[in-house]
């Protein structure tokens, strides 16, 4: 039997984005775009089966190979630390991981600081290379209230337009890291598929390239 | 007496064919102690996968703790004999946290270590039989293999920052280009030297296909005789009919504190992360206290659990029904001739819930005889 090359990729408007690019790279499965219920997608003839997944459980089902390749952002990856390849960066999906505080903030380094935030480790890594100590508050989301109602001083957390903090009186002070989409791949799948990976990677390379 | 071999799990019948592997190439079983003293891991936690250990305190005060790692114990109660090397192989039970559960298990393990003077040939010997190991437990293996001596001469010759090269060996471990690029451009890195690295990162694959760009890549960059030695190494596993599993991988990256020299992955088809993991760890020795070298690996049997080709679809073969009337010794009688010819058979006074089995049987107690029913 034939062995099928396994894709998660990120349920929403970025998978679709994702996919139209495997499309366009060559690697296509029409009946992904049918509107119906079904879960799995396979072009037989092309050896490939797609799969729509939770954006942040992408990783997991790349790192245990029930999936050889998929599409992740990099604040999951950085955040989750998979033992995966990270084959490529797609360029799309683009925002930047952000420290954000209410306008009138001043922070006094002599006090711990207070961090309210969805990327525990993230935030842990960045402030960790300053020798910072601080107070790791994990929330799960609305995190810009956090600092408004004195949860917390400051907040790490993705900024795409800064229409939310703006509206609400915060402001970004520092840059920790730019987020994109990345295409990932099973260390061990890549081993026995890895002409096919190899084929896709560069058809969807070629894409970001040109733009 | 014979056994029957159906009886093993995947990982079982794997362990004794590896151990009976290692011992054709004259290596003897190590067998020690389950627990350790504490200090041990505490001055080595780094070398451990995971640095939570599971400690107790003895009748006599002293903090033991259950072994999460073999190789440690092995290099500590051994000593420097001058020409002398110490061939030994290990089945143990390790103790550790799983990345993954994020809770403690008992894991199954068998490897080999090669310690005291280290040549050419313990290298060659033990790659091979890492090798060898792999073919063991499936016909769908890859050994990668990378150079953490080559690695590090060309992370010195880029002059950059201790965590600008950790970032790019994290880089290269990922075979992440776009990461290693920036990073290269941010350490002002020149465009030669990152071509160097960004081929060093995706060039893979059987040493006969390999070695000829590596060396011309490298040349210059690295010690002469550390890159012919490797090649050497590399033509020689070929020359063993080993090119169709050994792959030369660089994304292989152990720390550097402690290994030195070539280091390895193995991939078996079926299992999603390595199944075994070995390489040279002179400067674990040193920092140990012993001035020899030594090389060896682990096979981790715990991953091999799934990669039985199909999930059992009965318990067994058959059930015979006996009833309370029923003479104990008629129905030995009948059992016995049942199992003559290795059926498996339950004996049960009812059908147990959950158990599934080809064959039903109820005992005519009069007869002595088995009578088939449906189950």
């Amino acid at each position: 039997m034939r062995s099928m090359l396994n894709v998660a990729l990120p349920k929403g408007r970025l998978g679709e984005k994702v996919y139209a690019m495997f499309e366009k790279a060559g690697f296509p499965c029409p009946s992904i775009l049918e509107n119906n219920r079904k879960l799995i997608f396979e072009n037989e003839e092309l050896g490939l089966r797609f799969f729509w997944a939770k954006p942040s459980d992408v990783p997991i089902y790349v790192e245990r190979g029930v999936a050889d390749i998929g599409v992740a952002g990099k604040d999951i990856l950085l955040e989750y630390a998979p033992d995966v390849y990270e084959l490529l960066d797609l360029g799309i999906g683009k925002c930047r991981m952000a420290v954000a505080a209410p306008e009138d903030f001043r922070d006094d380094p002599a006090r711990t600081l207070r961090v309210a935030t969805k990327f525990s480790r993230i935030a842990r890594n960045y402030y960790e290379a300053m020798g910072r100590e601080i107070d790791i508050i994990h929330l799960t989301g609305s995190i810009e209230i956090a600092p408004i109602i004195g949860l917390s001083d400051v907040i790490v957390d993705i900024v795409e337009t800064g229409t939310t903090l703006r509206e609400n009186h915060l402001e970004v002070r520092a840059e920790v890291v730019p987020i994109s989409a990345r295409l990932i791949a099973n260390k061990a799948g890549y081993k026995f598929k890895g002409d096919l990976v190899d084929r896709i990677t560069a058809g969807i390379a070629a894409q970001v390239n040109g733009n | 007496m014979s056994y029957d071999k159906s009886v093993l799990c995947g990982n079982e019948s794997a362990a004794f064919r590896l151990r009976g592997l290692y011992r054709r190439f004259g290596y003897t079983q190590y067998k020690m102690n389950k627990f350790e003293e504490y200090d041990l891991y505490v001055r080595n936690k780094d070398f451990l996968i995971s640095d939570h250990v599971i400690t107790f305190t003895d009748t006599n005060g002293r903090l033991l703790a259950l072994k999460p790692d073999v190789t440690l114990s092995i290099i500590k109660n051994g000593k420097d004999t001058p020409g002398a090397v110490q061939k030994v192989y290990y089945h143990e039970n390790v103790y550790r946290i799983s990345d993954r559960t994020g809770a403690f298990q008992e894991i199954m393990q068998v490897g080999l270590e090669c310690i005291g003077a280290v040549d050419d040939y313990c290298v060659l010997e033990v790659l091979s039989l890492a090798a060898r190991s792999l073919t063991a437990i499936s016909d769908r293996a890859v050994l990668d293999i990378s150079h953490l001596g080559l690695l590090s001469a060309v992370l010195d010759s880029l002059l950059v920052p201790s965590a600008t090269r950790a970032a790019l060996l994290a880089a290269i471990g990922e075979k992440n280009l776009h990461e290693l690029t920036a990073l290269c451009a941010a350490a002002d890195v020149t465009a030669q030297k990152t071509a160097l690295l960004r081929e060093l990162c995706t060039l893979q694959g059987a040493p006969d296909a390999v070695m000829p760009r590596l060396v011309a890549l490298l040349t210059g960059t690295v010690p002469a005789e550390m890159l012919a030695s490797f090649s050497r190494l590399m033509m020689a596993l070929v020359t063993a009919g080993l090119g169709h599993i050994v792959r030369v991988d660089f994304s292989v990256v152990g720390d550097m504190g402690y290994y030195n020299g070539i280091v390895f992955k193995g991939f078996v088809e079926g299992v999603p992360t390595g199944v075994l993991s070995g390489g040279q760890y002179d400067k674990l020795m040193q920092k140990m206290g012993r001035s020899s070298s030594a090389i060896g690996f682990a096979v981790y049997l715990d991953l091999l659990e799934r990669l039985s080709a199909e999930p059992r679809s009965y318990d067994g073969d058959a059930l015979v029904l006996y009833g309370a009337e029923d003479d104990p010794a008629v129905l030995a009688a009948a059992l016995e001739q049942l199992t003559a010819d290795g059926t498996t058979v339950l004996a049960a006074r009812t059908l147990p819930a959950g158990l599934r089995f080809r064959r039903c049987y109820r005992l005519n107690g009069k007869e002595g005889t088995l009578d088939e029913i449906d189950a």
